[in-house]
């Protein structure tokens, strides 16, 4: 499982059911190595989905099923053969609501190089501290590793997730709503962190924000609801990628009129 | 719902109008406060029961009785009270009042020899491996002025035993009459009266005095058929062992077959699921089984079935299965529904945010289970074993089923030891026609509620501890 070529990932005809339901339908994307690549679209339409499918997160969920290829360097990551651990080390998450383990700052960030089997203290302090700066919490914290995580302000939570995140060293980090639990200060110190992350890793962000998308992201994925009147009244709805284009091109230049109206504000 | 006619507007309203609305408000606060009372009434109520079991065992446990004694204990020490005699004291007049007793007691206790060499040989040897006090190693046990005789007592019985012995041999007092404790601190003149006109008085060697039936000796002697000098030791040794056994077998299981019900047995295979269904709906259902249930599953199992194991007998031991490994183990069976339970919830508890964020950095199943769920589960894992172990120190119908006997005079010392236990001794004590026995039996329901109280105070202290952990 080696990165090579231009792209980090590549999925084919990827359909993803929760039981017998369609949760997204037919998705052909390729994400590039080191950008930043923004997923957005209105609730509902698949886009977390497609999101956790990355790192086999959706494996947790018992109903969850996947049709399609998804390649990730050239290695395709639903074969038997692949062990989904390995996969969600080498392809990091981090989540809507910042969720640190109830435990010190320094055993955050150290969990992870644990369970990998790094017992040495003088090689977790160095990975504490170099995380801790990479995600520029180190100078808030320094004093006190000792504190627990959750003693943290929202958006220092955030960044130790993200710091603890890059403590297994990934080649890739998806962030799902990283921002949507924080104020616009704590928002714009991800951002500015997220664009210094890309120099080492690819990033995939969900976002409801389409300022946010059109500030850091690359390229962006738009994607969208598709509906079928069923009997009784009732409705079958799934998602579909809309449209995929460079960030500049999908704002400015939209290719579909649904495209427009979804940046517009329209619905969503 | 504005509708025009004939120009003036009117104002069509479902709501009700002003005076209407105050009527019902105060309707709607009333019922409220009906409720409200009601929920205070339940309070009280409990609190009333709590108060009157308490208060009943409290007067039990402590009053005056009427005695009568072989000796006046105000000859025996100086001031009567045995209680607060020191072991000089008690080992002097055990020494005065009966020389030659005393001698026995010696003999009884600390002997190495022979009997028939008892009076013969000299202490160094009789005393071999005691305490001699110096200056007296040659002399023989008839040699001794009562001084040394005493010093011997002194240096090598404890107080407990001394105290026994004067209370039982030298004073033998014989409870005629016991008073509950409000009769005796609000009618003492009525009662001394009732006392000398029934049993006469001091020229009878008859005595009213203030008796606690709950003291330090009580704790720590075995049992007796006197009252006066019975004793708990055994039933409580007995409750400890069974309740350490049953928590270190019922704890491990309880928690490995909640994580197993609420972490393993999810699956993609529907029928693995609706297997663990049943199995989760019969553990909800064995929670409510009678516990004379799991008693006679004890008896047939671990009694009899296998009673090669719950012996000892396959470590060369005598006996048979009716052993506090055999209770420990029907215990287990018995509290294992209510630790699956709580321990269930608990996991269920944990947020699957904590579960993903692990998953996420590439832990295992079984590494995200052991380093977050279990820690952060282990708070409400406890209030479960605590549950339990308050049931496992209250039963006493499987106990009675499986063989516990009220007629043990030795403390058990291990797993394989016949037993009594601390319900099990009050219930037998209870159905004694003597009236001291009652209040010897709310004496050992004191230390009973004491031993839960300690228990669970441990307990939760214990889970304040992890739950600490946990907020940092």
């Amino acid at each position: 499982m080696t990165q090579n070529g231009a792209y980090a990932f590549e999925l084919k005809n990827v359909n993803i059911y929760y039981g017998s339901k369609l949760a997204v339908n037919d998705v052909n994307i390729t994400i590039p190595n080191q950008k930043i690549t923004a997923f957005i679209g209105p609730s509902g339409c698949g886009k977390s989905t497609v999101l956790r499918s990355l790192n086999r997160m959706n494996d947790l969920i018992a109903s969850a099923r996947l049709e399609g290829e998804v390649h990730f360097g050239g290695q395709s990551l639903y074969e038997q053969n692949v062990d989904p651990v390995e996969v969600r080390r080498r392809i990091g998450m981090v989540f809507q609501k910042p969720n640190p383990f109830p435990k010190s700052i320094y055993d955050n960030i150290a969990y992870g190089p644990r369970l990998l089997g790094v017992r040495s203290k003088s090689v977790l302090d160095d990975i504490v501290e170099s995380c801790l700066k990479d995600s520029y919490l180190w100078d808030e914290v320094k004093g006190d590793l000792k504190k627990s995580g959750l003693a943290l302000s929202g958006g220092q939570q955030q960044r130790l997730c993200i710091a603890r995140t890059i403590a297994v060293e990934p080649e890739v980090i998806l962030m799902d709503e990283p921002c949507s639990a924080l104020d616009p200060i704590a928002t714009q110190a991800i951002e500015e962190l997220m664009r210094d992350l890309v120099k080492q890793f690819t990033i995939v962000i969900v976002t409801h924000n389409m300022q946010q998308a059109q500030r850091v992201s690359d390229f962006t994925a738009f994607y969208s609801i598709r509906k079928e009147e069923i009997a009784g009244g009732k409705e079958n709805r799934w998602g579909i990628l809309a449209e995929y284009a460079p960030t500049g091109r999908l704002f400015s230049n939209p290719a579909s009129e649904e495209t427009e109206r979804y940046i517009r504000g329209e619905f969503g | 719902m504005a509708t025009v006619i004939d120009g003036e507007p009117e104002i069509k309203t479902f709501m009700p109008d002003e005076a209407a609305f105050k009527r019902g408000l105060a309707g709607r606060k009333t019922r409220g406060l009906v409720w409200q009372i009601f929920f205070i009434a339940s309070i009280v109520i409990a609190l009333l029961a709590l108060a009157a079991l308490f208060l009943n065992v409290v007067n039990s446990s402590f009053g005056l009785v009427a005695s009568t004694f072989e000796i006046d204990p105000d000859e025996v020490v100086e001031g009567g009270d045995l209680q607060a005699a020191s072991a000089e004291q008690l080992a002097a007049a055990i020494v005065r009042i009966r020389p030659n007793p005393a001698k026995v007691l010696v003999r009884d206790n600390l002997s190495s020899v022979p009997t028939n060499e008892f009076t013969t040989r000299p202490l160094s040897d009789v005393l071999s491996g005691h305490t001699i006090p110096p200056g007296i190693e040659s002399k023989t046990i008839n040699e001794l002025t009562p001084e040394e005789l005493g010093a011997v007592l002194v240096a090598n019985l404890s107080t407990d035993t001394m105290l026994t012995y004067v209370s039982a041999d030298i004073v033998g007092e014989d409870v005629l009459e016991t008073y509950p404790l409000f009769d005796s601190l609000l009618n003492r003149g009525a009662i001394e009266a009732e006392v000398i006109e029934e049993f006469g008085g001091e020229a009878e060697n008859v005595e009213v005095y203030f008796r606690s039936w709950l003291r330090p000796s009580f704790i720590v002697t075995k049992q007796s058929s006197d009252p006066i000098a019975t004793g708990i030791s055994t039933a409580l040794l007995g409750t400890l062992w069974i309740v350490a056994i049953t928590v270190l077998i019922a704890f491990p299981i309880g928690v490995g077959a909640a994580i197993y019900l609420e972490e393993y047995s999810v699956s993609k295979n529907p029928w693995a699921e609706r297997f663990a269904r049943v199995i989760e709906t019969n553990i909800r259902n064995l929670a409510g089984v009678p516990s004379i249930i799991y008693g006679l599953l004890g008896l047939a199992i671990f009694v009899r079935a296998l009673s090669a194991i719950t012996s000892g007998a396959f470590l060369g031991l005598d006996g048979n299965g009716r052993t506090i490994l055999s209770a420990s183990l029907t215990m287990a069976l018995l509290v294992l529904p209510i630790i699956i339970i709580n321990a269930q919830e608990a996991i269920r508890a944990v947020p699957s945010s904590i579960r993903e964020a692990s998953y996420g950095l590439g832990a295992t199943k079984w590494q995200t289970i052991w380093k977050q769920v279990i820690p952060a589960a282990m708070p409400g894992i406890l209030t479960g074993t605590i549950l339990g172990m308050s049931r496992a120190i209250g039963e006493t119908a499987p106990l009675v089923v499986i063989g516990a006997s009220t007629a043990i005079f030795t403390d058990p010392n291990g797993p394989f030891s016949s037993f009594t236990a601390l319900p099990i001794q009050i219930y037998q004590w209870t159905t004694r026609p003597q009236p001291e026995f009652r209040a010897v039996a709310a004496a050992a329901i004191i230390v009973l509620l004491v031993l839960l109280l300690l228990l669970n105070t441990t307990a939760i202290f214990l889970r304040q501890y992890f739950r600490r952990q946990l907020q940092g």
